[in-house]
């Protein structure tokens, strides 16, 4: 049973023309949107502009936006001080530079300094495709998430990717978010509820759950879907925050369930898999299995050739289910 | 209000050698720790926090005071001890609480216990870019107080120290005046063996930087320079500050292998009566 009119989610989610828009899109429209009441909002780019969609702030806003050259480091460390000076900067590359390039700027100058500055990390995952392995952020959920204080948001979609750069902006203290390159599926709405935290139970099923984040979700509802017509039921979550892990939604939803499928475009290591994990055996193990990069380094190609060939689509979900369920 | 404190030079010539002495008690009590680059600074430290910078202990988050940013943050037991003396926090914790736990004066200076310091240091590099932020934060604000940021000179082997450089000589912040420990040693060596740094001045003129060159242990000469500083047009300044590491200990001066350790209590005794006497030119103390 899907949740899709409690959670007032696309009415054309199952539709084959459903909305396509980059997540990140999300980003630079509700950066000009907080522009406009909130001065203290200020843009940081590292020579990526238009593809972070920064350019659109930078446009609206030109005085606060600054323009760091192609220097992550620096940029990272002026983010922290404008932070500690009263400021809400947005720092803005891909997810392979920040927080990549800058791991330990993000640790000393932002978290451990507790600098309220907010860390946008687009193209991540492998769909960045023809770029190659090097652009292919597949480890930046780990990196981040393990940092004291961090926040870690990966938005399921354009609205929601809107709504968590508005929600980032009103909560006080350190975060990372990452988006991705490609166009995907609008699965929510505007009215669609998004707390930081708060994962949201997309459709209820009682014989395996599904976690995913990001763009993924809509391949695990996909999946879902095709998993009900051989009579499995599935509760599909969207976990758009990854720390701090909703432990208690999850739990909730394996005691009924008893198995678990986590599903991201991250190395199977250290991220959703990882936090599920972690949370999962301390209040109810149960057989989990993953989707994911499995442990590999990406290379050229196109989204979906490559989303194929390293195991992140609806089939290799539903083969991960029919997996967890055996083990039972 | 300005809060500025306006010791005369002779003041804050004495009040250096008493945070020198203060640094070797501290360092003896906490059994590790970094020697060199306090004694070394102890003057310009006097002259930023008593008479250059706009600060008051009362109000230690006050929106209008200037920031100080410690990126070589080893060097933090001298910062303590001219907090301490400043009235930020309890000197004899201080002397007593060197890098122990539960305590603020951790072996890296941080901002996490209200005692003045704005940011975390350790990593090199790092400061400089958090000044900078803070430096073009307060241009786009419109705001008129300071940054003054210190850094080692081993420290300027990190490319992140360049990246900020670069920054502030594009950004034209006038409102950031840095302060190099131009002290010559780094962990490993001097610093012209390890990674030359020299043309020093040169390369910040060519990062678009306002250079001057000072004795980093002649309070006139620092007090001008970090006047000079505020009257530059559309640059930001560098001021290069030519001093001697373990200053007034005559065992620890030039000698890199002081750069981080501390004395012990023999060694601190000796030094301790250096500092009091002034390297024995004060003949009449008691044994």
């Amino acid at each position: 049973m899907n949740n899709m009119a409690s959670l007032f989610l696309n009415p054309k989610l199952y539709d084959k023309d459903i909305e396509q828009i980059p997540t990140r899109n999300g980003y630079g429209d509700a950066l000009v949107e907080l522009g406009k009441t909130r001065k203290d909002v200020f843009v940081l780019t590292g020579d990526l502009a238009e593809s972070t969609r920064a350019n659109l702030f930078q446009k609206a806003y030109p005085d606060r936006f600054v323009e760091c050259g192609v220097a992550e480091q620096n940029m990272m460390g002026i983010a922290a001080g404008m932070a500690l000076s009263g400021a809400t900067p947005f720092v803005s590359s891909y997810a392979v530079f920040v927080p990549g390039r800058c791991w330990d700027q993000l640790r000393v100058s932002v978290a451990y300094s507790n600098a309220n500055v907010k860390v946008a990390g687009a193209h991540s995952g492998i769909s960045v495709g023809p770029d190659g392995a090097t652009h292919q952020a597949l480890e930046d959920i780990a990196i981040t998430r393990v940092l004291p204080g961090m926040t870690v948001v990966v938005p399921c979609d354009y609205e929601e990717t809107r709504k968590a750069t508005i929600a980032l902006a009103n909560m006080k203290g350190p975060a990372y978010f990452r988006f991705a390159r490609e166009k995907t599926a609008v699965i929510t709405t505007t009215k669609t509820p998004f707390v930081i935290g708060k994962a949201n139970v997309l459709t209820t099923g009682k014989d395996v759950t599904i976690v995913a984040c990001g763009p993924l979700v809509y391949e695990a509802l996909m999946a879902a879907k095709q998993l009900e017509a051989k009579g499995i039921s599935c509760e599909v979550i969207n976990s758009h925050t990854i720390k701090p892990l909703d432990i208690a939604t999850i739990t909730k939803s394996v005691k009924k369930t008893g198995c678990c499928v986590t599903v991201e475009e991250h190395q199977i290591t250290g991220g959703l898999f990882g936090a599920v994990a972690e949370g999962l055996a301390r209040t109810f193990p149960i057989p989990i299995e993953a989707v994911g990069m499995p442990d590999s380094f990406g290379e050229s190609g196109e989204p979906s050739e490559l989303l194929k060939k390293y195991g992140m689509t609806d089939k290799a979900i539903v083969k991960a289910a029919l997996k967890s369920l055996k083990r039972k | 209000m300005s809060k500025r404190a306006h010791l005369s030079i002779r003041e804050l010539e004495v009040l250096a050698y008493e945070l020198r002495q203060d640094v070797i008690q501290a360092l003896v009590e906490a059994k590790s720790g970094h020697s060199a680059g306090p004694l070394g600074t102890a003057e310009i430290f006097a002259s930023l926090y008593f008479s250059a910078m706009n600060i008051d202990s009362k109000k230690p988050n006050m929106p209008e005071r200037d920031r100080f940013v410690l990126s070589n943050a080893h060097i933090c037991p001298i910062l303590y001890a001219t907090l301490a003396r400043r009235g930020f926090c309890d000197r004899r914790d201080f002397l007593k609480n060197l890098r122990k736990i539960g305590h603020p004066f951790q072996g890296h200076s941080n901002n996490h216990w209200g005692i003045g310091i704005e940011t975390c240091g350790g990593p090199l590099g790092q400061g400089v870019s958090q000044a900078v932020g803070m430096a073009l934060y307060a241009r786009q604000t419109k705001q008129s107080w300071r940054t003054y940021l210190m850094t080692g000179d081993g420290e300027l082997d990190e490319g992140q120290c360049w990246e900020g450089f670069m920054f502030a000589g594009k950004e034209r912040l006038n409102n950031l005046t840095l302060i190099v420990d131009r002290n010559n040693i780094q962990i490993d060596g001097f610093t012209e063996k390890i990674m030359p740094l020299e043309p020093l001045a040169d390369k910040f003129k060519a990062f678009g930087w306002h250079v001057i060159s000072v004795d980093g242990h002649n309070v006139r000469a620092i007090l001008d320079a970090l006047k000079k500083a505020e009257t530059i047009y559309e640059k930001p300044t560098a001021i290069i500050a030519h001093t001697v590491p373990g200053k007034g200990v005559h065992f620890m001066e030039r000698d890199y292998v002081w750069h981080g350790k501390p004395p012990n209590p023999e060694e601190a005794k000796i030094a301790l009566k250096e500092l009091r006497t002034l390297q024995g030119r004060i003949t009449s103390e008691h044994e």
